[in-house]
C-alpha cells in the first residue's frame, strides 16, 4: 500500500523583525469554500460542479494530471479567470462568508486579500527589488507608514532577505529564477493577503529553488491560507494538509473534483479507485 | 462508486443542503468601475477618436473643397480630359492620373527585385550581425528625407540614367513605350517618367524589404529544414518553401509600395523639373507629371478655382492610395493563415 | 549528393575537444570568383573602349552579367547544377546587397560633399535676411528654429494620442478597436501632401502651428502602430501580476505596462520626429516659407529647412544651390543623430527587458 509520507523537516527558526504591521487588507487568514463552481471557455465548458472547502492557516493542494481545469479553478478563486473576454463562471466562491462574485467586495478588493503567484516568475522589470515587494502597494493605491521594514520583513518571509539586502536596489530581473520567485512571493505578501493561491509555482525552478520555496510555503502557511496546484504528486505530499483531486473523463468533458480530503487520507487510502491510481503513478 | 464531487466529510455538502442549486448557469460579477477607470477610459476612448475625426474631416473639408472646380468643369471630363487651363478654368487629370500611375509601375518594375533579394539576403544570407547592421541600413534608406532624395536624384543620379534612356531608345524600339515621339531633333531624356519612376523605385525599396522580410520570417523552421533535410540546396529551399509561403505576403509588400510610390511628391517635383499634364507614354523622355508634384508646383500660385481643382485631384489620389493599401493589407493578411 | 566541399585544410589533424570548421571557404572557391571578377572587369574596360561608352550603370550592368556568367561556367565544372545554381543565386543576392548599401553611402557621400561648402557657424546662426542671389552671407537661423518649433509642436500634441490610442486598441480592446485600427491603418497611407491640403483647406493662413498640425496627422499612424507593437511585446505575465495584486486596470497600464515599454515606445516617438522633419510638402502648403526669424507659431509664415532647401534649389542659381545642399546636409545630419538615438534607447531597453 502506499506509504505515508515522512513528516516535513523541522524549519530553522525564521526571524520575523518584530515591527508594527502597517494596516492593509485584514492580514488574517481566511477560509474559502467554492460551491458548485462550473467555468466555461466561450462555449467549452472546462469545470463541472467544482466544490471544495479550504480552511483557514491550511495548505489545500490541487493535484491532478494536467488539463483538468486546476488551474482555471485556481483562477476562478480570486476573479482572474474572468480576464480573459471568453470566460464564463457559475457557482460561488466564499471568503469567510462572504460571496466574492458579489456586490460587497470590488475585484480589485478581492484580489488584495486573495493573491496569487505564478508558474513563472514574472518581477515588473521596470523595477528595482525594493520596489517590486512594494509594488503591490503602489498599485492598489495604499500608503504603507514603514516602507524599508515591510520590504525587509516580506524579503525575509520569502526567505530572500540575506541574499539581496545589498542589492535592494537593482533590477528586479537580476535575480535568479528561484529567487524571482521568491520575490514574486514577497511581493505577494505585502499587501497582507488573507489566502495566497500558487499555480504550480515550482514547475518552473530547478531542485534546489524548489527545496527552498516549500520550505518558504511552510514558513507562512501559519498566516496565510494557502491554496497550491502542483503536478508533483511529492510535493503535495510534503507541503498541504488537504488535497483535491482533479481529473477529465476525455479531452471534450470539463474537469471535475474526484475526491478530496486529507493529504495523509488521499495518499494511502483514497475513497476512489481513480484517485489511488493516480497517486500511485499509474497514469499522469 | 460515486465520482461527482464531495463524498468525504471535509468537503461543502452537497446541493441541496442549505444552498440553493443553481441551474448552471453563468452569473455576471458584479462590476464596479473606479473613477480612475472611467477617466482613463474616457481619455483613451477620446484619443482613438481623433483617427476618425482627421478621416471624418478629410472627406469633409476636401470634398467641399472641390466641388467648384467640378462644378465648373464637370467631373466626367475633369477625369478623362488632360488639359491645364488656368485663364479659361479648364481642368482635367487624366494625364497626370495615367502618369502616377506609369511612375508607380516604373518604380515597382524596380524596387521589388531589389527589395525582395535585400529581404532574402537579410534573413537566410547574411551572418546575423550583418543583418542586423543590414536592417538598419534600409530603416535609414527610409528615414532620408524625400526632398534629399530629389536633390540627389536631379544632381547625381539622374546623370547616370541618360545613357540608359539613349541605349534605350536605340535599341529596344520594339517597345512601343521605349519609342521617341519625335524622330527628327535630339531627344530630351531630362525630366522623364523613368528618371522619376527609378528614383522613386529606390525610396520605395525599404518598405516592401521590411514587409517581405518579416512574411519570410515566419516560414516555420520545420518546413524549412525537411527541405534542407532532403538533400536540397539552400537556393533549393527557398525557391519551394520559403518563396510559395511568402508568396501572398510579398504581392502584399509590393502593393503597400506601390500605395506609397503614388503619394511620392517633392522627390518628383525636383526630378521633373516642372509637370506636364497631357498623356504620355513615352516614358524615356521629357513629359511626365503626376498628382503630387502638379499640386506642390501649382500650388503657390494657384487661383481659387484651381486651388479647388488641385484639391479634387488630391481627394482622387488619396481615394486611390486607399484602395491600393486596404487591397494590400487583404493580401498581406493572406500569409498569416499558415 | 556530394559532401559540401567547404571543410577546411586546417582541420585535418583535429584536437579532441576543437570545434571543427566546417564552414570556412576553400581556396577553389575564392579562385573561382577571382576569375570570374578579372574576366568581366577586362570585358567592361575592352567594351567602354571599343565602342566609347561612358555610362555608369550601364558598366555595372555588363560586369555583373559578365561575372555571374563566368562564375557560374566555372563552378559547373565542379559540381552539379543544383548547386552550381545555388551559388549563382548566392552571388547574386551578395550583389543585391552591396548595390543597396552602395547607393546609401552614394547619397550620404554626395549630399556630404556638396552640402560642406557653405556648412559654417554663421550659417546656422544668422538668418536669410541679408542672404540675395548674388552675395553671400546668411543662414538658416529660421529655417533651424520653424522646423524645431513644428516638430515639436507636432510631436508634443500627437505623440501622447497615439500611445493613448495604442493602449485603447491593445490593452482596453473596445468595441471600436477594430473600425479604428482600420482607419490608422488606412490614414498611413495618407499621402503627406493632402494631409497639408487638409489643413489649407480648413484654415487658409500661413503659420507653424498649421505645419505642425499637418505633421502630427502624418505621425499619428506611425507612432501609433509601432506603439501598438511594442505594448504586445509586454509579456501579458507582468499584467496578470499586477492585477493579482489588485491593482484597477488603468494602474496597471500606468505603473507597469507603460513603464516596461518606456524606451520602446521613446524609439516609437523619435523615428515618428525623424520623419516628420525631412517633410517639405505638408509644410510649404501651411507654413510657406519666408527669410526672417518668425518665433511665433502661430502667426504668419514660418520657415523649415525642407522649404528653405526647396525654394533655394528650384533656381538655377549656384549660390542658392549651395546653400541648399548646406541645409539639406544639416537636415540629414539631424536625421541620422535622431536615427542613431532611436536605436541606442531601444537596444539599452531590449536588454533590460532581458535583465542585466
Amino acid at each position: 500500500m502506499w506509504d505515508i509520507s515522512s513528516p516535513t523537516q523541522e524549519l530553522p527558526e525564521q526571524e520575523v523583525p518584530h515591527q508594527t504591521r502597517p494596516n492593509l487588507g485584514s492580514g488574517t487568514p481566511a477560509s474559502l469554500i467554492a460551491t458548485d463552481v462550473s467555468a466555461w471557455f466561450g462555449s467549452r465548458k472546462v469545470l463541472q460542479r467544482c466544490s471544495l472547502r479550504m480552511e483557514a492557516r491550511q495548505v489545500t493542494a490541487l493535484i491532478g494530471p494536467s488539463g483538468c481545469g486546476k488551474s482555471t479553478f485556481l483562477r476562478i478563486l480570486n476573479r482572474m479567470h474572468e480576464v480573459i473576454r471568453v470566460a464564463k463562471v457559475a457557482g460561488s466562491v466564499e471568503l469567510d462568508g462572504v460571496d466574492i462574485y458579489g456586490r460587497d467586495l470590488s475585484v480589485t478588493q478581492v484580489r488584495m486579500r486573495i493573491g496569487m503567484v505564478f508558474q513563472k516568475p514574472n518581477p515588473f522589470p521596470a523595477m528595482s527589488i525594493a520596489e517590486n515587494v512594494l509594488a503591490g502597494l503602489k498599485l492598489s493605491g495604499t500608503r504603507a507608514s514603514d516602507k524599508e521594514s515591510l520590504v525587509e520583513e516580506c524579503l525575509t518571509r520569502a526567505g530572500l532577505w540575506t541574499e539581496v539586502k545589498d542589492r535592494l536596489n537593482e533590477g528586479g530581473m537580476s535575480l535568479s529564477g528561484g529567487q524571482q520567485q521568491r520575490l514574486c512571493i514577497a511581493r505577494s505578501l505585502a499587501v497582507r493577503p488573507q489566502v495566497l493561491l500558487m499555480d504550480e509555482p515550482c514547475s518552473a525552478l530547478d531542485p534546489i529553488s524548489t527545496r527552498v520555496v516549500e520550505e518558504t510555503i511552510q514558513a507562512i502557511a501559519d498566516d496565510v491560507t494557502i491554496v497550491i496546484v502542483t503536478h508533483n504528486m511529492q510535493q503535495a505530499q510534503r507541503v498541504s494538509q488537504e488535497c483535491a483531486f482533479f481529473l477529465v473523463e476525455d479531452q471534450r468533458s470539463p474537469g471535475r473534483i474526484v475526491e478530496s480530503g486529507p493529504t495523509a487520507k488521499l495518499f494511502s487510502d483514497p475513497d476512489d479507485d481513480r484517485t489511488l491510481a493516480y497517486v500511485t503513478g499509474r497514469f499522469g | 462508486m460515486s465520482f461527482v464531487g464531495g463524498v468525504t466529510g471535509s468537503v461543502a455538502p452537497s446541493p441541496g443542503i442549505g444552498i440553493a442549486p443553481h441551474d448552471d448557469v453563468p452569473i455576471r460579477p458584479a462590476d464596479h468601475p473606479t473613477f480612475g477607470d472611467r477617466v482613463f477610459r474616457l481619455a483613451c476612448v477620446a484619443a482613438a477618436s481623433v483617427a476618425l475625426l482627421i478621416i471624418a474631416s478629410t472627406v469633409i473639408f476636401l470634398v467641399n473643397k472641390s466641388r467648384p472646380a467640378l462644378a465648373k468643369t464637370g467631373i466626367w471630363h475633369f477625369f478623362t480630359g488632360s488639359v491645364w487651363n488656368k485663364a479659361g478654368n479648364d481642368f482635367a487629370v487624366f494625364g497626370l492620373l495615367l502618369g502616377t500611375l506609369i511612375i508607380g509601375l516604373i518604380a515597382l518594375v524596380v524596387a521589388v527585385p531589389f527589395a525582395v533579394g535585400m529581404a532574402l539576403f537579410v534573413n537566410e544570407y547574411a551572418p546575423p550581425r550583418v543583418g542586423r547592421a543590414l536592417t538598419g541600413v534600409i530603416d535609414l534608406l527610409a528615414a532620408v528625407p524625400s526632398l534629399l532624395f530629389g536633390m540627389w536624384g536631379f544632381f547625381a543620379f539622374k546623370a547616370h540614367v541618360l545613357p540608359v534612356s539613349r541605349w534605350l531608345s536605340d535599341h529596344l524600339v520594339a517597345l512601343p513605350f521605349f519609342r521617341l515621339s519625335k524622330t527628327v531633333g535630339s531627344p530630351n531624356f531630362t525630366g522623364s517618367s523613368l528618371i522619376a519612376g527609378l528614383l522613386v523605385g529606390v525610396m520605395i525599396i525599404p518598405i516592401i524589404t521590411s514587409v517581405s522580410r518579416d512574411v519570410m520570417a515566419r516560414v516555420p523552421r520545420e518546413q524549412c529544414e525537411g527541405a534542407l533535410a532532403l538533400g536540397g540546396s539552400r537556393w533549393a529551399m527557398i525557391r519551394d518553401v520559403i518563396l510559395p509561403y511568402g508568396k501572398s505576403g510579398i504581392v502584399g509588400a509590393t502593393m503597400l509600395g506601390f500605395g506609397r510610390a503614388l503619394g511620392e511628391t517633392v522627390a518628383v517635383a525636383i526630378v521633373l523639373q516642372g509637370v506636364r499634364f497631357q498623356v504620355n507614354t513615352h516614358i524615356l523622355e521629357q513629359g511626365a507629371g503626376s498628382i503630387a508634384a502638379n499640386i506642390f508646383t501649382k500650388f503657390g500660385e494657384a487661383s481659387p478655382i484651381e486651388l479647388s481643382a488641385l484639391v479634387a485631384s488630391g481627394l482622387a489620389l488619396m481615394f486611390l492610395t486607399f484602395a491600393v493599401g486596404l487591397a494590400a493589407r487583404r493580401v498581406v493578411a493572406r500569409t498569416t493563415r499558415f | 549528393m556530394e559532401v559540401a566541399s567547404f571543410v577546411s585544410v586546417e582541420a585535418a589533424i583535429p584536437d579532441m575537444d576543437r570545434p571543427r570548421d566546417i564552414r570556412s571557404t576553400t581556396r577553389e572557391v575564392i579562385t573561382e570568383y577571382v576569375t570570374a571578377a578579372v574576366v568581366a572587369l577586362y570585358t567592361v574596360i575592352l567594351l567602354r573602349m571599343v565602342l566609347d561608352w561612358h555610362g555608369l550603370f550601364g558598366s555595372i550592368l555588363i560586369f555583373l552579367l559578365v561575372f555571374l556568367t563566368v562564375h557560374y561556367a566555372l563552378v559547373r565544372q565542379s559540381t552539379t547544377k543544383e548547386l552550381a545554381t545555388d551559388r549563382l543565386t548566392t552571388t547574386l543576392i551578395w550583389s543585391v546587397g552591396i548595390i543597396v548599401v552602395a547607393i546609401l553611402v552614394w547619397i550620404f557621400g554626395f549630399t556630404a560633399l556638396k552640402g560642406f561648402k557653405k556648412f559654417s557657424w554663421s550659417f546656422l546662426t544668422e538668418d536669410s535676411r541679408t542672404a540675395s542671389p548674388l552675395h553671400d552671407g546668411g543662414g538658416v537661423s529660421q529655417a533651424i528654429v520653424g522646423s524645431l518649433e513644428q516638430v515639436g509642436v507636432a510631436a508634443l500634441v500627437s505623440v501622447p494620442i497615439s500611445i493613448l490610442t495604442a493602449v485603447y486598441l491593445h490593452e482596453l480592446q473596445g468595441r471600436l478597436a477594430r473600425p479604428i485600427r482600420f482607419i490608422v491603418e488606412g490614414l498611413a497611407g495618407l499621402p503627406s501632401i493632402v494631409a497639408g491640403l487638409l489643413i489649407f483647406t480648413i484654415w487658409p493662413k500661413f503659420a507653424g502651428v498649421h505645419a505642425a498640425a499637418a505633421l502630427g496627422i502624418l505621425m499619428l499612424p506611425t507612432v501609433t502602430r509601432t506603439s501598438e507593437e511594442i505594448l504586445r511585446t509586454v509579456p501579458d505575465s507582468l499584467r496578470e501580476a499586477a492585477l493579482a495584486l489588485g491593482a484597477p486596470q488603468w494602474r496597471v497600464v500606468l505603473r507597469v505596462v507603460l513603464p516596461t515599454a518606456k524606451s520602446g515606445l521613446l524609439t516609437a516617438a523619435i523615428l515618428g520626429i525623424a520623419r516628420a522633419i525631412g517633410e517639405t510638402a505638408p509644410v510649404l502648403l501651411t507654413a510657406f516659407d519666408t527669410s526672417i526669424m518668425n518665433k511665433n507659431p502661430f502667426d504668419g509664415p514660418q520657415a523649415s529647412l525642407p522649404t528653405y532647401a526647396w525654394a533655394n534649389v528650384r533656381v538655377p542659381n549656384q549660390l542658392q544651390n549651395d546653400r541648399a545642399w548646406s541645409a539639406a546636409l544639416l537636415l540629414l545630419m539631424i536625421v541620422l543623430v535622431l536615427f542613431v538615438l532611436a536605436r541606442a534607447i531601444g537596444a539599452r531597453g531590449a536588454k533590460r527587458l532581458q535583465g542585466r
